[in-house]
């Protein structure tokens, strides 16, 4: 057991209007967190913190600690392109870059930060479509349009390209919202052996893919986190009442 | 509602349509080999072309998209993606107004300044004043085709670890090309044909264009001097100029919606 990500005391703002309170958790390596909680109760937010990228936002802002192997990424001088190269994300909603080819979607990451020497980038882009479980399908078609695919396809060519600048961390927000039942198995099995090399934290609505898939589970809501711990303990022995109405479905 | 809306597409594509038709008729029989080969003969001369002056309205675009368009697109990136202080919205304020001010006006300010400071009228005054024409519709169109690039796209490219000014170079500029170069192109065909910023910055010439210090002949201006003289053969060349013009102009839009196709769907 090794703590990847301690969050110490984070609070989050969108202008006047705070959304995160107080957050306190550690994330261990190489296990699947899910962070769960009713829509609006800050998840996305949460993980935004994480890599740093919540401040892009006009007029959002940050207060508290995030350690990522013990350095804090809001120290001051941290520069948050950094970070971001060392914690890739997958947004909810698929978003390759439409200009770019399959092949290009996922080398452009690795062309920003530089090939190391020795490396091809053929070979990079190979393995990380084969982690992502892709590359059997768009093997023959990877100067086609990243657009062309179906939406599985397209957030698993995310997860590729997230992966091929070689993070150690991997954030995903609701990465099979938008997704079928089929493609979201495809994704969850794709994340239970991501972790064997990967930290992961994966927000998602879906109480099944939360127990399905994750070691851990916090539970957020409006803004705070009400319980943390082994997802088991979670969904069998909750020890907070409203952990269990949300997880019975009994809440809003 | 229908057949109202048939009708007004109908009323409204009857000016283009009879320009076209017109312009096509009246200028048609004055194009021939000689037209785009010599330079215009003396009054009283029968014959002679309008070379320099086609030659001369290629120059002049040029020579304000040359300004106009680095200009133009960096004020728009700068006005999408950087504006967040108090000075963006001024900016934006100042190409609304340049927009509107009549041509004229620029002719006279580009007189005023370059044309008495040079003490001559020049190729560059006539570039200069096409330029301040072209600059802001440059910059308007650009912001509005960055704005429209996803922020998904952005935030995409941010989290990879790409810096702003990279991802604006990788991602959004690239995604928004097809728009930009479209915009470009209008913002071209547009200060093709303004004739009175001219009339007061790069005046005419009879002569083949020699340096950007000098006058220079352009199809506007001799389409305004021709058709005001009393003579029938120089009105029939002010025609066959007008056709040029007009088909430049109607290329250059017509390429540039090809060229947003192409980028667009580019695959
Ligand atoms: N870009 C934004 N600007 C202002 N408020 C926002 C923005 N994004 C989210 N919020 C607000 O912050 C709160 C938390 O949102 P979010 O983190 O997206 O929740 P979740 O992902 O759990 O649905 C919500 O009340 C939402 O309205
Ligand atoms: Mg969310």
């Amino acid at each position: 057991m090794s703590v990847k990500i301690k969050v110490e005391n984070l609070n989050a703002w969108y202008g006047r209007n705070q959304v995160l309170k107080d957050i306190n958790l550690e994330i261990e390596a190489n296990k699947v967190t899910a962070i769960i909680g009713p829509s609006g109760c800050g998840k996305s937010t949460f993980i935004r913190c994480l890599n740093r990228l919540h401040e892009v936002v006009p007029g959002a802002r940050v207060r508290g600690h995030v350690w990522v192997d013990g350095q804090d990424l809001y120290a001051p001088g941290v520069d948050p392109t950094e970070v971001r190269h060392r914690i890739g994300m997958v947004f909810q909603k698929p978003n390759p870059f439409p200009t770019m080819s399959i092949f290009e979607n996922v080398a452009v990451g690795v062309r920003i930060h530089g090939l190391k020497p020795g490396v091809k980038l053929e070979e990079i882009v190979e393995r990380s479509l084969r982690m992502a479980a892709l590359w059997e399908e768009v093997s023959d078609r990877l100067y086609t349009s990243g657009v062309s695919l179906s939406g599985g396809q397209q957030q698993r060519l995310c997860i590729a390209r997230a992966l091929a600048v070689e993070p150690e961390v991997l954030l995903l927000d609701e990465p099979c919202a938008s997704l079928d039942p089929i493609s979201t198995l495809k994704i969850e099995d794709l994340l239970v052996e991501l972790k064997k090399n990967y930290t992961i934290v994966i927000v998602t609505h879906n109480m099944q893919q939360a127990a399905r898939v994750s070691d851990y589970t916090a539970f957020l809501l409006d803004g705070e986190l009400v319980e943390y711990g082994p997802t088991p303990e979670i969904f069998t022995r909750p020890r907070d009442k409203r952990t269990e109405d949300y997880i019975t479905g009994r809440f809003g | 509602m229908l057949f109202l809306t048939v009708l007004a597409t109908g009323i409204a594509l009857v000016p283009l349509a009879s320009i076209l038709v017109y312009v096509g008729i009246k200028g048609l029989p004055a194009l021939n080999w000689e037209f785009f080969t010599q330079l215009p003969k003396a009054v009283g001369e029968p014959g002679g072309g309008l070379a320099n002056a086609i030659l001369g309205t290629i120059i002049l675009v040029l020579l304000a998209a040359g300004i106009a368009l680095p200009l133009g697109i960096l004020t728009g990136i700068y006005l999408a993606e950087f504006g967040k202080d108090r000075l963006a919205p001024t900016v934006r304020f100042l190409c609304d107004v340049l927009t509107g001010v009549p041509s004229i006006i620029v002719g006279i300010v580009v007189y005023s300044t370059v044309v008495l400071t040079m003490k001559r009228f020049s190729a560059l005054a006539g570039g200069i004043a096409l330029a301040i024409i072209m600059l802001p519709l440059v910059a308007r169109s650009t912001e509005e085709m960055l704005r429209l690039v996803p922020h998904s796209l952005r935030e995409a490219s941010l989290a990879l670890g790409a810096t702003q000014g990279r991802t604006i170079r990788s991602v959004v500029l690239r995604s928004a090309l097809g728009g930009i170069v479209t915009g470009a192109m209008l913002a071209t065909a547009r200060v093709a044909g303004e004739t009175a910023p001219l009339l007061f910055t790069a005046l005419n010439s009879r002569y083949w264009p020699t340096g950007l210090d000098e006058r220079i002949a352009s199809l506007p201006v001799y389409i305004f001097t021709y058709s005001t003289t009393p003579y029938e053969d120089l009105h029939r060349l002010a025609w066959g100029a007008a056709l040029v013009l007009v088909s430049m102009v109607l290329g250059t839009s017509i390429a540039a919606r090809l060229a947003a196709k192409k980028v667009n769907g580019g695959k």
